[in-house]
């Protein structure tokens, strides 16, 4: 739960919101004057997805534990594993997050 | 309603299916992380992109400081410069008033949307085919934010619906990871935001995701 009081989470979220547009506005406004993005911001930002989804993903399933056990028999891990094979199989999101929800509370009230 | 429009709006229909539970999710992010419906509202009114909201929604959740709230959000959306820079020659005969409005629309899959079309399809009215795909998305977005955020006010804690927020993002993460550089950026990025997930501010994520970008764009670059 957030301690921000409400000025500072609308200013986050308008803030978050200004610039945003101005990244989508750039080229579109810009045109004629500007050709193309560089090639190497180009092929930077290309792998911004892949890192960005795999910095959010890994933290919430990963916690360093004290041992290596503790680390890897935990249930949001596991349920993970067994979320990422659907992916992998359906490209599915629904099926996706049906497997692994089920999953997780499968760990989590029967097995542990 | 248009021949083009409608058509945008077909097309869209398939992608809806992909946005629904991703809004439900990012509603539900934003009861678990303390916001009011409004504010969940508000974010996705203003910011209408996914992935920036859900790593906001998961900081502001932390009380990390607004900088650093705002810093993750933007480097995760710097993706759409490549879009805003691909799309901008089918919207250059527009009026600025009308290109402002569109670039608000602008996101993942409108974008794909709209330019695998107007690629097939040269009789096509850009703009109404654009408007078609990009406003489903955003009414289906705005509407599925407002849900998720009332069901998961009211879901017990011990059920572990924020899971489904990381769920999301490997749904999305894992068929993207096909080709090598791809997986390096993925994978350096995540075992850098786990390794650094102690450090102060919160700035764990916003480590992890540029050195996977750091990491991906080396091993383009190297010779195999």
């Amino acid at each position: 739960m957030t301690e921000h009081g409400p000025i500072a989470i609308w200013s986050a979220i308008v803030a978050i919101g200004i610039a945003t547009f101005a990244i989508r506005l750039s080229f579109i406004y810009l045109f004629g004057q500007i050709n193309d993005v560089p090639p190497r911001i180009k092929l930077a930002l290309r792998f911004v997805p892949p890192a960005v989804l795999a910095a959010l993903v890994a933290p919430a399933l990963v916690t360093v534990g004290p041992t290596i056990q503790a680390t890897l028999l935990d249930e949001r891990l596991l349920a993970g594993l067994v979320a990422g094979a659907v992916a992998w199989r359906t490209e599915n999101v629904f099926a996706t997050i049906g497997v692994g929800m089920v999953a997780l509370w499968t760990f989590r009230f029967l097995v542990f | 309603m248009n021949r083009d429009l409608k058509a945008g709006v077909r097309d869209a229909l398939p992608l809806l299916l992909g946005v629904v539970p991703f809004a439900l999710v990012t509603g539900i992010a934003a009861a678990e992380a303390g916001l009011t419906s409004g504010q969940a509202v508000g974010m996705s009114l203003l910011v209408f992109a996914g992935a920036s909201q859900l790593a906001a929604l998961e900081l502001l959740g932390e009380t990390a400081p607004i900088v650093v709230v705002v810093g993750t959000a933007v480097v995760i959306n710097l993706r759409m410069l490549m879009y805003s820079a691909s799309i901008a020659p089918y919207f250059a005969d527009y009026r600025q008033r009308t290109r402002a409005f569109l670039a608000y629309f602008l996101t993942d899959q409108a974008y794909a949307m709209a330019i695998a079309e107007y690629g097939d399809e040269d009789d096509r009215d850009e703009r109404s085919y654009y408007l078609g795909v990009a406003a489903s998305i955003w009414a289906v977005w705005i509407v599925g934010t407002f849900v998720g955020v009332v069901v998961g006010a009211g879901v017990p804690e011990s059920w572990g619906l924020s899971f489904a927020v990381p769920l999301v993002f490997l749904a999305i993460l894992v068929p993207a990871m096909k080709s090598r550089p791809r997986t390096v950026a993925a994978a350096v990025g995540g075992i850098v935001a786990v390794v650094a997930a102690g450090l102060p501010f919160n700035l764990g994520l916003l480590v992890g995701a540029l050195s996977g970008i750091a990491a991906g764009v080396l091993s383009e670059e190297v010779p195999r």
